[in-house]
């Protein structure tokens, strides 16, 4: 089988996916996906007729069973300090980030 | 009976009618847990021991929080109130719902520190009802696998009829918990069959309810369009009254549908008579995927699995269900390659949020900016499956692969969904209120025998995932032993909304079964 995703198409996932990896672990995870997308090709064997439409999800939501849309009003959140409490780095209420990569405009 | 072991709704009543106190259930099932369970799950767990038969379900026991809320039910009932319908009955949580003030870790090292600021609707329900948690139990990490053995914390939940074996997954520390009489109930999610496949590998009862039976409020999500939280019991009337305590509406979830909560539990002892119980060819096979050929091959389920089928099948006859045959599900062995593709884009979506800003693991790496800040992060705190399901999922999903790959896996999807129409449509040809299957192509494997190749991995879940597309409602019954004395399971799939239908199958399963001599068995870890 022709590996589908060559180091260089892996090493552009990794970029993308913002992760950076050993080189046993990379190893490992281009074989898996390998592995995995050769599966995936079974599904070319299925005659997709056009009118059948991707589905989002299985069951349908008719309107009588979805959830009707909330009144639009801000509810306040009860324990604010709580959920910045869980921050690696805060200052006041300000989460604190290393250097943000940006280009000076002229 | 020992009061650890007493059912769900046995241990309600008493309460309710003071015969026991929730105090005295609650204490008898943090004994019973601090006796099996062993270490509890932890990062860098290392040991040079021999192997010590406990179970590891927990990641955390709560047992101050659980004597409080134990208290409170007591005190309730003292002051003449009703503690409600779930009054007493100690239940675990997979940890991958928050509950407030408690650690919610997701089994990843990415949320190791995370304490939830609030508690997730199906468990504050749980709590509102009576019910005493006893802590969260493992998984495997973000519920990414079928065995529990990707956990970042060790050791992983063992099978407690054989802790050589896995418990399976991901909700495994629930069914393992569930099976070792460590709490009546548990609370877990099923994306792919990881309520059904663990439950099965356990010999509980576990329900996928339909697709948004249950609110998500406050789980932490994997893929969108799959996720059911749902119940782990040891009988199917434990099992229902959970369902009717969790079920419902929710203005928090817009995905939780407004359909009517029946009690799930009025109509358990109506018997199948009338009913149309179908079994279908396609779920009596087993199909394997060969990486080296990119061939699917196609087994026969083991003998055991598919006499313990068959027997129901019987059973049910007996009771008065038509069994229809030959009910055809062709697009059953496409479940796991579509499931490939979306839960992938679903997973890899959900994941973007871990970056060690708000929340969660940061590097304490010296990092020249926020994208190396970002990298270091995820690379050092989520283990291989997050990282592979994210990277799987951003190339499918890409723009020149999507139409490829993932337009043509929702396309799938609309087919699996359509096999189960048919089977289920009131005018149509079989007209099944409910599909009988075996629940695993196996019983639980040994620890380490499949865990690192993921694929034959992913097609463990292969008889339970096509209802997750499909949304429909599912249920796995324990059904007996194999020759290694390891549980087997059946599985009931049922149209939308059908939970009620599906327990009452299960119950009359019961019923036809009490008298067999294996339902007298006890997991080896109370021998």
């Amino acid at each position: 089988m022709p590996e589908e995703i060559t180091p260089e198409v892996f090493n552009h996932l990794v970029e993308l996916a913002a992760l950076e990896l050993a080189p046993e672990e990379a190893a490992y995870l281009r074989r898996e996906l390998n592995h995995q997308l050769a599966a995936i090709h079974i599904l070319e064997q299925i005659p997709l007729e056009a009118r059948i439409e991707p589905a989002a999800r299985g069951v349908p939501y008719p309107p009588e069973v979805s959830a009707p849309l909330r009144e639009d009003v801000h509810l306040p959140y009860p324990n604010v300090a709580a959920l910045l409490a869980q921050a690696p780095e805060m200052d006041d209420d300000q989460f604190v980030v290393p250097e943000i990569p940006h280009e000076e405009l002229e | 009976m020992n009061l650890h072991e007493l059912p769900a709704h046995v241990i309600a009543r008493r309460v309710q009618s003071g015969e026991l106190s929730a105090l005295e259930v609650t204490n008898a099932a943090l004994a019973h847990i601090e006796k099996v369970d062993g270490a509890s799950g932890q990062l860098d767990y290392e040991t040079t021991g021999p192997p010590d038969y406990a179970i590891h379900a927990f990641i955390t026991v709560t047992a101050e929080r659980a004597r409080a809320q134990a208290r409170a039910v007591d005190a309730k009932l003292a002051a003449g109130k009703d503690p409600g319908p779930l009054a007493g009955i100690p239940f675990t949580v997979k940890d991958i719902f928050c509950v407030e003030g408690t650690p919610t870790t997701a089994a990843s090292r990415i949320l190791a520190n995370f304490t939830a600021p609030y508690t997730a609707t199906p468990v504050a329900r749980l709590e509102a009802a009576g019910g005493v948690m006893l802590g969260k139990v493992n998984l495997d990490e973000f519920t990414y696998g079928s065995s529990n053995e990707s956990s970042a914390f060790q050791p992983a939940t063992r099978n407690p009829w054989d802790t050589s074996r896995v418990p399976g997954g991901s909700s495994g520390g629930s069914a393992a918990a569930v099976a070792a009489f460590e709490g009546a109930l548990s609370l877990g999610t099923d994306t792919a069959g990881s309520i059904r496949q663990p439950a099965s590998f356990c010999g509980v009862v576990g329900m996928k309810p339909t697709y948004g039976r249950v609110s998500r409020y406050g789980l932490i999500a994997f893929g969108s369009s799959l996720d059911c939280p749902g119940p782990l019991a040891r009988n199917v009337t434990d099992a229902a009254m959970m369902l009717n305590v969790i079920a419902g509406a929710d203005p928090r979830d817009a995905t939780a549908a407004t359909v009517h909560v029946p009690d799930y539990t009025a109509r358990l002892h109506e018997g199948v008579r009338g009913l149309r119980i179908g079994l279908s060819p396609e779920y009596f096979r087993v199909t394997f995927f060969d990486a080296a050929t990119g061939e699917l091959h196609e087994r026969a389920l083991p003998e055991e699995i598919r006499a313990a089928t068959l027997r129901a099948a019987e059973l049910l006859a007996q009771a008065g269900a038509e069994i229809i045959e030959d009910v055809p599900m062709p697009h059953t062995k496409y479940g796991i390659p579509a499931y490939f593709v979306i839960s992938r884009v679903e997973a890899a979506s959900n994941l973007h949020r871990f970056d060690g800003v708000k929340y969660g693991h940061r590097t304490k790496a010296a990092v020249g900016d926020l994208r190396e800040m970002y990298r270091k992060s995820r690379a050092e705190a989520f283990g291989g499956q997050p990282k592979l399901r994210i990277l799987m999922g951003m190339y499918v999903s890409a723009a020149q692969y999507s139409e490829q790959y993932y337009n043509r896996a929702l396309r799938v999807r609309s087919l699996i969904r359509r096999d189960f129409e048919e089977a289920f449509d009131p005018a149509g040809r079989k007209r099944l209120h409910a599909l009988l299957t075996p629940a695993t192509p196996s019983t639980a494997f040994p620890i380490g025998d499949v865990f690192g190749d993921s694929v034959l991995m992913q097609y463990s879940d292969q008889l339970n995932v096509p209802a997750n597309h499909a949304g429909n409602p599912g249920v796995s019954l324990p059904a007996g032993f194999d020759a290694d004395g390891l549980p087997i399971g059946i599985q009931l799939l049922g149209p939308d909304f059908s939970e009620g239908t599906l327990l009452r199958v299960g119950r009359a399963y019961e019923l036809a079964t009490e008298a067999d001599a294996w339902r007298r068995e006890k997991s080896v870890s109370v021998a």
